[in-house]
C-alpha cells in the first residue's frame, strides 16, 4: 500500500483512481460479454446436434452429432470453469464412450431406419406433445424463479474446478463414493463379459 | 450470464432427449438419447456448482459419469445379446416380455 502510493505520488488523483479502478472493470466487463458469446455459441451448437441427432435415420450419423454435442457441453464446462470436468467429458464420453456406440452399430451393420414420418403414431404425438408441455413447465419455473436463488458465487469458480481442488475433495471428503465407484466398475466389466458371451454355461 | 440460461438450456436438452426415447425404435438410437438425458442434467449440476461456488456439483457429475462409463458398457452387451438372438434392435419387435 505504501509502495503503490509513493508510485503516484506525483500525479493528480483523477489519474490514480481511473488507473487504479479501470482495468478491473474493464476486464470484467469483457470476460462477461466473451461468457455470454460462449454461451450462445456453444448452447446452439449443443442444442443443434441434439435435435440432429434425435432425428438422423442412420445410427452412425446420430452418433456422430452426439460426439458434437458432447464437445459442445465439455466448452459449456470450460466456460463456467470447471476445467477437469471439462476434459472428463471430452475423454471419457466423447473419447471412451462413444467409441464403444459407434463399435457396436458397426459390429452390428445396422441399416438405416424407415422413414420416420412413415411410423408416426398417435402415440408418439401424445408422447412429444406431453414432453414438450414439461418443458413448457419447466420454462416457467426456472424464468420466473429469480427470488428462490441464492446469491452468485460465480467469482470463486475458477478456484473450485481446478484439478488440484477436485482431487483433494475426491481423496478426503468423497473417499468412500470413490470407492464404491470401483465395485461399480468391477461389476460392470463382469456383467458386459457375462451378457456379450455366446453361450452361457 | 446468469444460472437460469444453463439452467433452460439443460432442460431443453433433457426434453429433447425424453423426445429420443419416446419417439424412435432404434434401440442404440434410445440408448443415446439417454446419454443425451445424462449430460444435460451434469450441465445443469456444473451450472449449479459454479454459480454456488460449491464443489459437490462437481464431485456429482464425476460419479455421474462413472456410472454412465459402466451402464454404456452394459447396455450395449444388452443390446449385441438381443440383437444375437432376435437379429433386430427395433424396439417394436422386442416384445418377449409383454403381456
Amino acid at each position: 500500500m505504501h509502495q503503490r502510493d509513493m508510485w503516484f505520488k506525483n500525479e493528480p488523483r483523477s489519474v490514480i483512481h481511473s488507473r487504479l479502478i479501470r482495468p478491473s472493470t474493464t476486464s470484467s466487463r469483457l470476460s462477461v460479454t466473451l461468457e455470454t458469446l460462449l454461451f450462445y455459441f456453444f448452447g446452439t451448437i449443443s442444442v443443434g446436434s441434439a435435435l440432429m441427432m434425435v432425428t438422423r435415420r442412420s445410427p452412425v450419423i446420430a452418433a456422430l452429432y452426439l460426439i458434437l454435442n458432447f464437445f459442445a457441453l465439455g466448452g459449456l464446462y470450460l466456460s463456467l470453469h470447471a476445467q477437469f470436468i471439462a476434459f472428463i467429458q471430452i475423454l471419457v464420453y466423447a473419447g471412451a464412450i462413444m467409441v464403444l456406440f459407434l463399435f457396436v452399430i458397426m459390429l452390428l451393420n445396422l441399416g438405416d431406419e424407415k422413414k420416420l414420418a412413415e411410423k408416426i403414431s398417435y402415440k408418439k404425438i401424445i408422447g412429444a406433445g406431453l414432453s414438450f408441455g414439461v418443458l413448457m413447465e419447466l420454462i416457467y419455473v426456472l424464468a420466473f424463479s429469480t427470488a428462490s436463488l441464492p446469491p452468485s458465487q460465480f467469482e470463486k469458480a475458477t478456484e473450485i474446478g481446478t484439478v488440484e481442488n477436485i482431487g483433494m475433495q475426491l481423496f478426503t471428503t468423497f473417499l468412500f463414493p470413490f470407492e464404491v465407484t470401483s465395485i461399480l466398475l468391477l461389476s460392470a466389466i463382469v456383467g458386459a463379459v457375462i451378457l456379450a458371451k455366446k453361450k452361457l454355461r | 450470464m446468469d444460472l437460469q440460461s444453463y439452467l433452460l438450456l439443460s432442460a431443453t436438452l433433457f426434453i429433447i432427449g425424453v423426445v429420443g426415447v419416446i419417439a424412435r425404435r432404434n434401440a442404440i438410437i434410445v440408448f443415446m438419447s439417454i446419454e443425451l438425458m445424462l449430460n444435460s442434467v451434469n450441465l445443469s449440476l456444473v451450472a449449479f456448482s459454479a454459480f454456488l461456488g460449491d464443489v459437490t456439483g462437481q464431485m456429482l457429475v464425476f460419479f455421474a459419469m462413472t456410472v454412465a462409463a459402466a451402464e454404456a458398457a452394459v447396455g450395449l452387451a444388452i443390446i449385441i445379446a438381443l440383437f444375437r438372438n432376435k437379429q433386430t434392435i427395433n424396439l417394436e419387435d422386442i416384445n418377449i416380455l409383454k403381456w
